[in-house]
């Protein structure tokens, strides 16, 4: 009897090599050249965030010694630093002059200026922003599904229900559109890859959020009897409440060619004027006396993104700005500057939310209690940028 | 999930009171076009599905390292990842950062969403090559070229070549760059090359883990094909659209010819140990791959809604490929200036001989010659680098537009622009530069359109030095001081590698582009005339011709 052989197939024939670290000694095996080299960390040790994001996108101050290849039509190529009003040391000094026989004229000083300084202090990159917010959808899902089951919804007040459906929903347009046209929008126009990535993760957790709230409408309409889920549009398009709040959000969006501002007035201004009042201040305390325990933790979600995370890479960004070696005043005076400008749009907007503070059956603490507590939030956050808080906030 | 994409629909925004600030200009208009997102996808399950993609990964990178895959990699392959990964973060994030050019001309709030998560999924891939690339010089025998990777990026001709696919999609006109060259072209016909064909040839060279990282990566790339599609469609509904879609979708579809099958195709033909006669050539991939799924399977269909398509670039790339030996004349290029790079290129065989010729009947007449010379020469012994050795091998000139040399000697054109004389590998790439990188296009105002701009031949930057300064200036250097990082060889016994010792003897860096501009007008002509009769194989023109 024979056996019947298989054809030998056909596959790639893996062999020993012996590649691995250490099999050799030679110029570089050791274990001193197993880091990148190309870049100073912040700190004595470099990090896994800055392995991957530090010096991705060069720098013809640094190493790039054919300089950028494509330009706008105006001439204009890569990152201009131009395209904020701000400035950190160094960015008036010229580039290298490059050319024929000029070789690439390495810069060895790094950095050459001031912006490569920023590190976000939360470290985000891909592995962590999506555990990140794989985390906080299924939390958010979690909590909702949990409600859903335990018939929750039946416990609201007769007015939270219109409360949430006109107004949590409302809530909703603001963080798509600072998410998707501040934030992402100004991805392109920062100055580093560490910023970027910083404004990319903002990004995410606004546009995450938005739709947090958009979903847990859905399923609100569907859970409560009556429960109108388009009215938050109405809400957003027509309510005098959210028209003032809107001017302001959109005008983020209109700032004239400059990231810098955007970020800032966003994050530093908005976010604790009205943001954090509308959310913290208002939802977060009227929620349980009207018998709701869910939508704070919706809320919440999106609140920690700000108050821990985004605050934090926006204080790290702007805080270094004020005492810049070189650009201390010039900073100080265009971030006050800004402070005078957007506060008074802000509170403005703010006085028209007062009538939010009236609707829910259970009263929330009084409005003007709940803009002292932003206030002071706010004029915590500009002392600590080395800023001082403006005249207008006493408005 | 319907009814979850219904509904974030709901945020779409017209503005009321402020219009956002339009950073970003196109020649392009969408008067008419008919509002879509045909991207299915809410972050509620985006997140959790990438995480798990994730989990994936990194559970794989700790599987590596465990079972010692460098045991078993290829140091033929793995050399040309110091190149491949010091290239591929900056485009990936390039991408991202080009997405909010698109929020601003694309008048479709619904597709903007779809754009949002690209540009996350962008951030992803960079960061994520990025690690996988620290992850090789921990363990990998050579660190060196993978160390100093980023800056090795920035100042080497190879990067600058593939910085193109960065700088494309972010710089000019928002449409062009970040649409058709970026989703339209390089994410839809050649991504199947970089991530899926190529990582094949990673696992059979033994690395797993390329692979694992870039299928990951891949399987975003539905969704960015789907954004480019969507816009296509739109920006067709107007009719004064076509002209600068036919523009575009030329230089686009050259660009990334140039580009990735220069890179991708060396890599895969002479980066792999893999010689099996049934594993597909580059030019089998590229059929298979590029011209049948995505040119005839994508592109052609769109002809019935009035998109010129390129089809006469199609077949010349693929003559390119096939008739005219781009992959090998780029290869051989590689190799020849070894010296001004940072990574090892090991010498082909009697095996790979073997496997070339069947594969491209005719290519040891052609090469074989040469490659038994760059074997010869790999270990210092009393001569020169081969670059400098007599081997019947004439240095190219630098192509102004795609930046690889002018390599098919025969297709090599000139033009003068602002008193320059410019070298251009094709025609394509003249036009490229001449006619379509301008403010008017066949007659039409086109004011957002970009510029070619920098110092894009490499050589004129080094024009005179000593070799020795090259690559001292350039950083390529290991520890002790004097081993250059490059070799033309996989040996790293100290005794068998070139030290700037060895090129402070040899002739200086000379650009051929700077010596072009010093002939006048007959010499220049002299020169085309000898180019063009030059090759294959880079060999100088016949004496008698």
């Amino acid at each position: 009897m024979t056996t019947a052989q298989r054809p030998e197939r056909s596959v790639p024939k893996p062999q020993f090599t012996d590649a691995e670290a250490g099999a050799q000694e030679f110029p570089d095996s050791g274990a001193s050249a197993r880091r990148y080299n190309y870049y100073k960390p912040a700190k004595r040790k470099q990090t896994h965030y800055e392995d991957v994001t530090v010096d991705v996108q060069p720098d013809p101050r640094h190493y790039l010694s054919q300089g950028w290849i494509y330009g706008f039509a105006d001439g204009s190529s890569g990152y201009p630093l131009t395209w904020t009003k701000l400035k950190a040391w160094g960015v008036d000094k010229p580039e290298p002059e490059r050319g024929p026989g000029s070789g690439g004229k390495p810069v060895e000083e790094w950095p050459a200026h001031g912006w490569h300084e920023f590190r976000d202090p939360n470290e985000e990159w891909e592995m962590t922003f999506y555990r990140y917010n794989a985390n906080v959808v299924r939390q958010t899902t979690q909590n909702v599904e949990n409600a859903r089951q335990a018939k929750a919804f039946d416990n609201w007040t007769p007015n939270w229900k219109t409360f949430v459906e006109r107004n949590v929903g409302a809530w909703m347009h603001i963080e798509h559109i600072l998410g998707l046209y501040v934030f992402a929008a100004i991805n392109r126009s920062c100055p580093t890859n560490m910023h970027n990535t910083a404004m990319v993760v903002n990004s995410m957790h606004k546009i995450r959020f938005a739709q947090d709230l958009a979903l847990y409408n859905l399923t609100l309409s569907e859970e409560i009897e009556g429960f109108d889920g388009a009215a938050h549009l109405d809400a957003w398009n027509n309510d005098p409440e959210w028209q003032g709040i809107r001017k302001v959000v959109e005008a983020l969006t209109a700032v004239d060619n400059d990231w810098g501002e955007m970020a800032f007035a966003t994050n530093v201004v908005f976010e604790p004027l009205l943001g954090e009042l509308f959310r913290s201040n208002l939802v977060q305390q009227a929620a349980a006396g009207n018998g709701d325990f869910v939508t704070p933790t919706v809320i919440g979600a999106g609140e920690y993104d700000y108050s821990q995370r985004d605050l934090r890479w926006t204080q790290a960004c702007f805080g270094p700005l004020t005492s810049d070696k070189e650009f201390a005043a010039h900073n100080k005076e265009l971030m006050q500057g800004w402070l005078a400008k957007w506060v008074p749009m802000c509170l403005e907007a703010a006085r028209a939310m007062q009538p939010l503070w009236s609707q829910p059956d259970f009263k929330p603490p009084r409005f003007e209690d709940s803009l002292d507590r932003a206030k002071s939030r706010f004029a915590g956050i500009v002392t600590e940028l080395g800023l001082e808080p403006p005249k207008e906030l006493s408005q | 999930m319907a009814k979850a994409h219904q509904k974030i629909q709901e945020l779409s925004w017209e503005p009321q009171y402020h219009e956002p600030y339009m950073k970003y200009g196109t020649d392009y208009t969408f008067r008419k076009a008919a509002k879509k997102d045909p991207l299915k996808q809410v972050l509620r399950s985006y997140f959790p599905m990438q995480e798990e993609k994730d989990h994936r990964v990194y559970g794989a990178s700790d599987g590596a390292i465990r079972g010692n895959m460098f045991r078993q990699v290829q140091e033929r392959w793995l050399e040309w990842q110091k190149l491949f990964l010091s290239i591929i973060p900056l485009p990936e994030v390039s991408a991202a950062r080009s997405m909010p050019m698109l929020f601003h001309v694309v008048p479709n709030p619904e597709l903007h969403n779809g754009q949002a998560i690209q540009m996350i999924d962008e951030v992803r891939h960079s960061t994520i090559q990025q690690n996988l690339k620290r992850l090789y010089m921990n363990n990998y025998i050579d660190p060196a070229g993978f160390n100093n990777s980023l800056r090795n990026f920035h100042s080497d001709y190879c990067g600058t070549i593939g910085r193109q696919f960065a700088e494309g999609f972010i710089t000019g006109d928002a449409i062009t760059a970040a649409s058709i060259y970026l989703t339209i072209v390089a994410e839809t016909a050649f991504t199947n090359t970089l991530f899926v064909a190529m990582p094949a040839e990673a696992a059979a060279n033994g690395d797993y883990l390329l692979p694992t990282v870039f299928h990951s990566v891949q399987s975003d790339e539905s969704r960015h094909i789907s954004n480019g599609y969507a816009t296509l469609l739109m920006a067709l509904s107007d009719e004064d659209n076509r002209q600068l879609l036919e523009r575009d979708l030329r230089y686009a579809w050259w660009n990334n010819h140039r580009v990735v099958d220069a890179a991708i195709g060396t890599f895969i033909e002479y980066g792999t140990k893999d010689r099996r006669k049934d594993r597909e050539s580059y030019a089998e991939m590229w059929r298979r791959w590029i011209y049948d799924d995505y040119y005839r399977s994508y592109l052609v269909p769109l002809e019935k809604y009035g998109l010129v398509i390129p089809h006469d670039l199609i077949e010349e790339s693929w003559k390119q490929i096939w008739e005219k030996g781009y992959v090998h004349e780029v290869a051989q290029f590689f190799a020849t200036g070894w010296l001004a790079n940072y990574w090892r290129i090991d010498a082909m065989t009697d095996t790979d001989f073997e496997w070339f010729e069947y594969k491209y009947p005719g290519w040891y007449d052609k090469y074989g010659a040469w490659w038994e010379n760059y074997n010869r020469l790999a270990v210092p012994n009393g001569h020169n680098p081969i670059v400098f050795e007599d081997v019947d091998y004439v240095y190219p000139a630098r192509c102004w537009t795609c930046m690889v040399p002018c390599l098919v000697r025969e297709d090599m054109v000139m033009a003068d622009i602002d008193g320059v004389t410019r070298t251009y590998c094709h025609e394509v790439c003249r036009w490229t530069d001449v006619e379509a990188f301008r403010p008017t296009y066949q007659g039409r105002e086109t004011p957002n359109m970009g510029r070619l701009v920098g110092h894009r031949e490499w050589e004129t930057l080094y024009h005179g030095w000593n070799w020795a300064d090259v690559v001292s200036d350039m950083g390529f250097v290991r520890d002790d001081g004097k081993t250059m990082t490059a070799q033309p060889h996989l040996d790293l016994n100290p005794k068998k590698m070139w030290t700037l010792d060895h090129l402070r003897r040899c002739p200086p860096c000379g650009s051929p582009n700077v010596i072009i501009n010093e002939l006048d007008a007959a010499g220049k002509a002299a020169f085309l005339a000898d180019y063009n009769k030059q090759g294959p194989a880079g060999r100088p023109a016949p004496a008698s011709a």
